[in-house]
């Protein structure tokens, strides 16, 4: 019966990924030639399975390309193991936002995504894990009334079952067309990972490309560990913003993974490939980082 | 105030930037006795941008913490035009624990363009150190009162802001981004600024509709600036009152918590409710 509910999980999760890969990122080489995809940086012609197989890293640079949410968790949750928290979940159009609507409609249909962020329950090398994942595909994961709740109710989760928490960023920042309520979403996830963390729960920060803005300044910044992906950007305010504020070009690696380690915000640069075992000896560490007994 | 109600968006904002707005520094001066400014970060400096100390309100010790933009030149160039680096920030958090530590009310005064965008700015957190603030706001067992005096924006307003209650000067406006940052992202075309302050709900009026503040605090007409000792007089029989009724709260840090949970639950759809 276990086995029966696993496989059609991971059924489930297998359809989403494939959904994601309806649209590459980048372009394809010729119409002729569909199977290879260019790396975006080293433009090396990279075949689509070895792109898949290579969890989206370009096996000749090492370029980590941005990474679908589903297809995160299917990377990094046992097999079988994938179930997804509130699907249907999504936000509206509070300011009545001129076109806002039909954009948020448009990328339904084409990323098959509700919104920003997919929350799942799983274990990873066993152990059991509430994630969230943020898709750079959807308004740029930027953080609008759905997103900030589901985050929040992601930690309320983690912590009414007592289970550590994962969450992958990927922001532009704050949902600009939802405005101060948008805004607002930093108080709610601050306090909501805040609150899961004082009762003793483990929360893990993993911050991709680019994790920016409001989500920055808000949970990002606020795991017990920080992990990040090579070259990930990582900031409150954009390189544009500064530049145009300093009057000069910014250094080389500024604002990146690797940059931010060195200045004491992160706690490993952690590679794609590693990003599964490394999870898993972190919960391992943790074991009892579930929710302290003594904390109800 | 009936003749306020007809002020456009946009001219709003332009008296939210009126030079001679009251912010925290006359706060200080109208409104608290016997006070002490406490300065620096306790790690590297001091950041004019973040005022911070003790003083008594009505001969009762509170906290005072409020973003500053400086009185003349020398003092706006120090303060970055009143947008805070980490250092601002650290300093404000080390208010935040000394509040809770000797059960002092907090009261914020918020007047500012958002966080400083500069490179030392990045390099020594400036997202982690707003992160810090709002965290910190939101566990604190004592009543924490915000005021927007003039602009509120960004992050870097918030992490001054989450108040049990947060009152807003009329003219004063509280947005996501400025409208000329919203009009280039959204735009690509930040002369568009005026379009976009009709669009983003910044007003006093639009935020208490939205339930992002919980009360208006009127203005004279022409401005706070026309007749400060007016509307000082207004701002403190408002903090008086919402002090004496934060006070009554049984869990002051439960109470922010819920108030910021419920930011925009009203525009959700499907999925049932976890709390
Ligand atoms: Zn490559």
């Amino acid at each position: 019966m276990n086995d029966w509910f696993a496989a059609r999980r991971q059924r489930m999760l297998r359809l989403k990924v494939r959904r994601e890969g309806e649209r590459p990122f980048a372009p394809r080489l010729s119409a002729s030639e569909p199977v290879f995809e260019q790396c975006p940086r080293c433009h090396a012609a990279v075949t689509r399975t070895q792109w898949d197989k290579n969890r989206m890293v370009c096996p000749e640079c090492g370029f980590h390309r941005p990474v679908g949410a589903y297809r995160r968790l299917s990377m990094v949750l046992d097999e079988g193991t994938f179930q997804e928290l509130d699907p249907d979940l999504t936000g509206t159009d509070p300011l009545n936002f001129p076109g806002y609507g039909e954009k948020l409609a448009g990328l339904r249909r084409r990323t098959g995504l509700r919104e920003a962020a997919v929350t799942a329950r799983g274990r990873i090398g066993g152990m059991p894990v509430i994630a969230a994942v943020l898709d750079s595909r959807f308004m740029m994961g930027s953080m609008g009334v759905a997103v900030g709740e589901k985050i929040a109710r992601a930690a309320e989760a983690a912590e009414k079952a007592r289970m550590p928490l994962v969450i992958f960023c990927a922001s532009g920042g704050a949902r600009m067309q939802e405005g101060i309520l948008s805004l607002m979403q930093m108080g709610k996830t601050a306090a909501a990972v805040t609150r899961f963390r004082e009762k003793g729960g483990l929360y893990i920060a993993y911050l991709t490309h680019p994790t920016t803005g409001g989500v920055t300044a808000s949970f990002a910044m606020l795991g017990d560990i920080t992990l990040a992906e090579p070259e990930a950007l990582i900031g409150f305010a954009g390189p544009r913003v500064i530049e145009q504020t300093i009057g000069q070009t910014l250094p080389e690696g500024f604002q990146r993974a690797e940059y931010l380690q060195e200045h004491g915000f992160v706690d490993a640069v952690v590679p794609r490939a590693e990003m599964r075992n490394t999870l898993a000896k972190l919960l391992r560490l943790h074991q009892k980082g579930g929710v302290r007994r003594d904390a109800e | 105030m009936t003749q306020n109600d007809a002020i456009p968006a946009a001219r709003r904002v332009a008296l939210a930037r009126e030079p001679g707005r009251p912010g925290v520094s006359g706060a200080v001066q109208t409104l608290f006795t016997d006070f002490f400014e406490q300065r620096g970060d306790r790690l590297c400096a001091d950041d004019p941008a973040v005022l911070a100390g003790v003083g008594l309100f009505h001969g009762r010790p509170v906290t005072v913490l409020g973003t500053r933009k400086g009185a003349d030149l020398e003092e706006n160039l120090a303060c970055h035009f009143g947008m805070p680096t980490p250092e601002g920030y650290r300093k404000a958090l080390r208010a935040m624990e000394q509040a809770e530590k000797f059960g002092r009310p907090l009261l914020t005064f918020v007047d500012t363009p958002g966080a400083y965008p500069g490179l030392e700015a990045e390099a020594r957190g400036q997202g982690a150190a707003i992160a810090a603030c709002l965290a910190r706001m939101s566990t604190l067992s004592v009543p924490l009162i915000a005021v927007i005096m003039g602009e509120g924006g960004s992050g870097g307003a918030l992490a001054l802001a989450m108040g049990n209650r947060v009152l807003m000067a009329e003219n004063a406006v509280y947005s996501v981004l400025s409208p000329e940052g919203f009009a280039s992202i959204l735009w690509k075309d930040s002369s568009r600024a005026g379009e976009a302050c009709g669009l983003m709900k910044l007003t006093a009026a639009d935020l208490l509709e939205l339930q992002v503040i919980d009360r208006v605090l009127p203005e004279p007409d022409g401005g706070a600036h026309t007749d400060p000792a007016a509307f000082w007089r207004t701002v403190d029989a408002a903090l008086r009152e919402e002090l004496r009724r934060a006070e009554k709260l049984a869990d002051p840090a439960r109470h922010r918590q819920r108030r910021f949970r419920a930011m925009g639950n009203g525009w959700l759809c499907a999925g049932k409710e976890t709390i």
